[in-house]
């Protein structure tokens, strides 16, 4: 297992490795060894192509981790940041910013958008206690109707104060500007994620249910009030810099549960490589299809996502039957 | 020591645990049985702090189990519901090893792990342990659930409807296990069971339930007699001696 993982991590190095060097300005790795290679090409490297690289590493591992906990804390297989309203929570606590405090630091902001993102986890978790769930997909059906909702509202009153352009930019996960200065958040990110899996055992033992959780000594609501606060701050980490990639959430965490089970402990780390190199290998897609064009890794996700969301639906559904 | 004060639960206008007040010594094996809806369960979830009571108090050892900080209790007492759903994808071994929590806090050490083996030897378990929950059976799975509550390795062990889905001879097996458990290693064992035979054939006393109220108390030889038992269940039973053991037929 310890060697796979290694062999995974590996593999995914290799991905981020020609992440750097692919791309419409030439930077070749022999000049830049030998020392040949001319300050422009130094500069897209470390002004552009590393920052793009770490992103897409920060942003696709902690999107991936933040899509676990939510299943273990909702117990449900189809909840993650972009079908729970999450997402979009977050973005109107971005405009909210841009409206009453455009001045505030990066940081701050992302705090805002936080605090959003958690204001609309809970109000899913509230309109789902009143409803009776005949079925598992009845969950994201409903967060994504939440989320359409507040989307709604976020675009109208955009309208209104004029900042439909800048909502627009935030919609989908889009890499290409990602420039040193404008991502260093998501190290915070990456943070929350370590602390998600230190905190590992916890996560699991809530996805027990509440009496499972409750026999074992866990306090379940602190547990799942502390999942919910880091995926609300993962998330919107990810929403503020470089906008959450749909479906990375989902595909991810369902394909390594399927493989290896929920044992977070032991699965986590595999997780987070997994959207890392998932995010990374869209992105090389997105670049290399019609060059010199890109085409957004969000809409690369967009994609595949569907397609391989349904194929885990029908084999979820075959062994729930 | 379990007492049971004043304990009243309600879900709307009914009420479905009325005033029951209990004390279940420390040391022994008791059953719990009656008709469905009876509030066996709601009072034993009660008792392990899952469902809060509306009105009266549960102590352990004398904690009050509303009061007393979760994870001191767990170290203590330990309990399985009756309709268990786990949606998390685990296997076997992990999930009794989860029972050791309480204890580890998810670091488990060599001494967790020997109970772990223990227990899934306890419950027939070592040819599955690599298996995940969710390709078992049903009794498989209950047994699975049952070797997690035995890893917690609690003084107080309250089991609700634990022979449900298993086999005859896991049955059996689970019930010397428990008997064995209260007598040697002086254990207090709660059990909800629906077949009066298993009740009488292993517990020190049954408490018997109706309408949200304990009814009758008593040993076994008290308890099975076919008019208390035709008066707790409403149907009519004959009660024979076999080997020693009250045994109730309720076929004719
Ligand atoms: N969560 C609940 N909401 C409403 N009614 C409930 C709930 N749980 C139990 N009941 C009712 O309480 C009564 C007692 O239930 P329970 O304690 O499970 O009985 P038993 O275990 O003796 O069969 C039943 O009539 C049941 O319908
Ligand atoms: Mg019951």
């Amino acid at each position: 297992m310890k060697l796979w993982l290694a062999l995974a991590i590996l593999a995914t190095a290799v991905l981020a490795a020609v992440s750097l060097f692919v791309g419409v300005s030439d930077v070749s790795l022999s000049a830049l060894l030998a020392g040949t290679a001319s300050p422009q090409a130094q500069l897209v490297l470390v002004a552009s192509r590393v920052p793009r690289t770490v992103a897409l590493i920060l942003a696709g591992s902690g999107m991936a981790v933040c899509g676990t906990l939510m299943q273990m804390i909702m117990r449900n297989r189809f909840v993650d940041p972009s079908t729970a309203g999450t997402v979009e929570a977050a973005r109107f606590g971005m405009l909210m910013v841009l409206i009453f405090a455009p001045g505030l630091p990066l940081v701050a902001k992302m705090l805002v958008a936080a605090a959003f993102a958690l204001a609309g986890t809970f109000i899913l978790l509230l309109i789902l206690k009143q409803v009776p769930l005949r079925t598992p997909v009845l969950v994201p059906l409903i967060g994504i109707m939440l989320g359409a909702v507040i989307n709604a509202a976020l675009l109208f009153i955009a309208y209104r104060y004029d900042l439909t352009q800048s909502v627009l930019a935030w919609t989908m996960g889009d890499f290409s500007t990602v420039l040193r200065g404008r991502y260093e958040i998501l190290w915070v990110a990456f943070a929350l994620t370590i602390a998600a899996y230190v905190a590992a055992d916890q996560f699991t033992v809530a996805g027990l249910g509440e009496s499972f959780a409750t026999n074992l000594g866990l306090n379940y609501r602190r547990a799942m009030a502390l999942g919910l606060t880091l995926v609300a701050m993962v998330t919107a980490s990810v929403v503020v810099t470089v906008g959450v990639a749909l479906f990375l959430g989902l595909i991810v965490p369902n394909l390594v549960s399927l493989i290896a089970g929920d044992n977070l402990r032991r699965t986590l780390p595999w997780t987070a490589v997994g959207g890392a190199a998932l995010l990374l290998a869209c992105d090389l897609v997105g670049r290399l299809i019609i060059p010199p064009y890109e085409i957004p890794v969000g809409t690369v996700l967009g994609v595949i996502g569907p397609i391989a969301f349904l194929f885990l639906v029908l084999r979820r559904g075959a062994r729930v039957a | 020591m379990i007492e049971i004060r004043n304990v009243a639960k309600s879900y709307g206008k009914v009420r479905v645990v009325d005033d029951v007040t209990l004390t279940i010594a420390r040391g022994g094996l008791t059953s719990l049985v009656g008709p469905n809806g009876a509030g066996k369960s709601t009072l034993l979830s009660i008792a392990a702090r899952l469902i809060p009571a509306d009105t009266g108090t549960v102590s352990v050892d004398g904690l009050d189990v509303a009061r007393t900080p979760s994870d001191q209790l767990a170290r203590r007492l330990a309990i399985l519901r009756q309709d268990n759903h786990v949606t998390a994808r685990l296997n076997v071994r992990d999930l009794v090893a989860f029972g050791r929590y309480p204890h580890s806090k998810g670091r488990p050490t060599a001494e967790d792990r020997t109970h772990v083996e223990r227990a899934l030897a306890y419950m027939d378990l070592d040819g599955l342990a690599d298996r995940f929950l969710d390709e078992l059976s049903g009794g498989q799975r209950q047994r699975a659930f049952i070797a997690m509550t035995l890893c917690q390795e609690t003084d107080y062990l309250l089991l609700d409807e634990p022979l449900n889905n298993l086999d005859i001879r896991h049955g059996v097996e689970l019930m010397k296990l428990l008997r064995r458990a209260a007598t040697e290693l002086g254990k207090t064992v709660v059990l909800v069971l629906h077949d009066v035979n298993f009740a009488s054939s292993y517990s020190d006393r049954i408490i018997a339930m109706r309408s949200g109220r304990v009814v009758l108390a008593g040993t076994p030889d008290e308890v099975m007699t076919p008019d208390n038992l035709s008066d707790v269940f409403g149907c009519r039973f004959d009660v024979h001696t076999i080997a020693g053991k009250r045994i109730a037929t309720y076929f004719s």
